[in-house]
């Protein structure tokens, strides 16, 4: 537990200290932690709990657009900022600005989170790949319907300044659907402030794109959690901050062809590494992860192979 | 909002009947889903980037000077070995696995063709003309592209052979086999394995017929696909698996819920009323599943 203590807090002060350390990779550090975030929220329901959603850019475009509009429409007409497209027709000042990101990014969390408690009972009645596809439903929907209204921005886009095993759990007579219900609130917490805090990083929302951007930021949530080991705590993390490094590294050297490797990367990862990182480390050292093995049995799996 | 496709009945007449001629496209697409998915208990979320693979293979042909409708009979030939390529090389690997790893892995394939289409063909929407002019009914009220008319008559031909050589011939028998049981087959003497194979070959080929049919009735574009997709797995889950008359009819009847979602919501809402349709349904499902489950109990 101390030690553990001594853990979190070097993470927080190295958290805070990094923008000054590092002034060149401020932007990469910050998008590195809206990742995890991801990540690590993506890994509540879709590891621990076996409901592996692709809807979880919902809750992140709605909370980047609820922070972007909250941020321009508590100062300015929403409908005219729209309008001038990002001219510098309205400018905020630097206290506007922040009450603004404040009130905003508190929006941006709790209606995704209401949102999540509203349709979670409908939603996660529902099991395995029809959850999966449902959800996926839910992201391009609200990609297409957001794409479609005029007062943020329509097509032309928006500027802005453990619960290892349900099943048996349920036979023991758990009532598992209110702690389903509380993971993917909890989930939408997150997903909304990352969403609000992202859409100010990258200045600019268009709904496909970069809101409801399932086919980039949806699919890369789930590969962070399963390329770190998914049902694990450190395995998002470690999952996004590699992926974070590939990607940069391959989107800067092959321009283009991303989404290629994107590709690529996926059916590889599925195929090959579907347990992650940290499921290999725990094959090899299980006692490390407070896994008791016997040496006999060991060596008589050893024998078999 | 414009109800007006009510008040006319003619405007409703159009809507039905577009909706109809699309619906058969979508039936077909969603016939190999259906295939594929009880066979090997796969869901391709590629299905509708082979769909418009196959469209651009038709587009290729138009380009050239040969005349799309062509493409009808070269695009499920190039298809079905794009199909088996793509078998070998991923599916192969997660048919025992969980449903859910091959919904990431075609998820995978279907990022990666999306983007090697755009290279190669272009981000331009783009149509082959067939040159068929149109049909007029009742007094000029309805008018209909003789080109849907004739992809709907080729998808049903398409549909008809297909449903003959599954009952008759040899290959067709062991894939129904294999379907009912895949381990029972095996034992009795079915190569699994190349059952599999051709079932995705199959599979791809009517993606490639519906594909060319839609590049000369519709449009085609690389980033279309994913709506292709959700269609065929709505239609699919709400016909339910090996219910081909079912399919037919529940693609219909989605073809015609887009076409009258088109004129009272706008075309802009058209792809997003589809993907909320989904959720619909399996929401409507999920209750009405729990409450048959509440009283087994």
């Amino acid at each position: 537990m101390n030690k553990n203590f001594i853990l979190y807090a070097a993470i927080l002060i190295f958290g805070l200290v990094a923008p000054f350390l590092f002034p060149a990779f401020k932007v990469q550090l910050s998008i590195l932690c809206v990742l995890i975030v991801l990540a690590t929220t993506w890994n509540i329901q879709g590891g621990e709990m076996g409901y592996n959603s692709f809807g979880n850019i919902l809750f992140y475009g709605l909370g980047m657009y609820l922070c972007a509009s909250v941020q321009v429409g508590m100062f300015f007409p929403l409908a005219e900022w729209t309008e001038s497209g990002g001219e510098k027709t309205f400018v905020h000042t630097p206290t506007q600005f922040f009450q603004g990101m404040a009130v905003g990014l508190v929006v941006a969390a709790l209606v995704p989170t209401i949102v999540a408690g509203l349709i979670g009972y409908s939603i996660l009645g529902l099991r395995g790949h029809y959850f999966a596809i449902c959800t996926l439903g839910l992201g391009v929907a609200a990609g297409e319907i957001s794409g479609g209204i005029e007062i943020i921005g329509a097509g032309q886009g928006f500027t802005t300044p453990p619960f290892p095993n349900v099943g048996s759990l349920e036979a023991m007579g758990i009532e598992t659907m209110k702690y389903k219900i509380i993971g993917w609130m909890i989930s939408a917490f997150f997903c909304g402030l990352a969403g609000g805090i992202m859409g100010g990083l990258v200045g600019y929302i268009d709904s496909t794109d970069v809101a409801f951007d399932g086919r980039e930021m949806g699919v890369f949530m789930v590969l962070m959690a399963i390329l770190g080991g998914k049902g694990t705590l450190w395995g998002p993390i470690i999952g996004a901050t590699i992926f974070h490094i590939f990607k940069e590294g391959f989107w800067t050297f092959f321009l283009g062809w991303q989404y290629v490797a994107l590709g690529v990367l996926i059916v590889v990862i599925v195929i090959y590494f579907p347990e992650g990182i940290m499921g290999w480390l725990r094959e090899k050292y299980p006692e490390r992860f407070g896994e008791v093995v016997d040496e006999k049995d060991r060596k008589a799996q050893v024998e078999l192979k | 909002m414009d109800f007006l496709v009510f008040q006319y009945p003619m405007i409703t007449l159009q809507a039905c009947l577009d909706g109809i001629l699309l619906g058969v496209l979508f039936a077909l697409i969603a016939y190999g889903m259906a295939l594929q998915w009880g066979v090997m208990n796969i869901i391709n979320i590629a299905q509708g980037d082979l769909v418009i693979l196959g469209g651009y293979i038709a587009y290729f042909m138009y380009l050239y000077g040969i005349h799309p409708a062509w493409g009808v009979i070269v695009a499920p030939v190039i298809m079905y070995f794009v199909g088996i390529a793509i078998y070998k090389l991923v599916i192969n690997k997660v048919v025992d696995r969980d449903l859910f790893i091959s919904i990431l892995a075609t998820f995978g394939i279907s990022i990666l063709f999306m983007q090697l289409m755009n290279f190669a063909f272009g981000a331009d929407v783009v149509l082959a003309n067939s040159g068929y002019g149109t049909t007029m009914l009742f007094d000029n009220n309805v008018v209909l592209p003789n080109s849907k008319i004739f992809s709907a008559f080729i998808s049903i031909v398409f549909a008809i052979c297909l449903v003959i050589y599954m009952k008759k011939s040899k290959l067709g028998r062991a894939i129904r086999a294999t379907a009912q049981n895949a381990r029972a087959a095996k034992i009795l003497g079915v190569d699994t394995e190349k059952v599999y194979a051709a079932t995705f070959g199959i599979n791809a080929a009517l993606c490639g017929v519906a594909g060319a049919l839609i590049s000369i009735t519709f449009t085609i574009h690389p980033y279309m696909g994913l709506p292709y997709t959700i269609r065929s797995f709505m239609i699919v889950i709400v016909a339910g698996l090996g219910n081909l008359p079912g399919v037919a009819m529940s693609g219909m009847g989605l073809g015609v819920f887009e076409e009258f979602a088109d004129y009272i919501l706008g075309t802009e809402f058209r792809i997003g009323s589809v993907f909320l349709l989904l959720v619909l349904i399996l929401v409507y499902r999920r209750f009405k599943l729990s409450r048959k489950r509440e009283y087994l109990k």
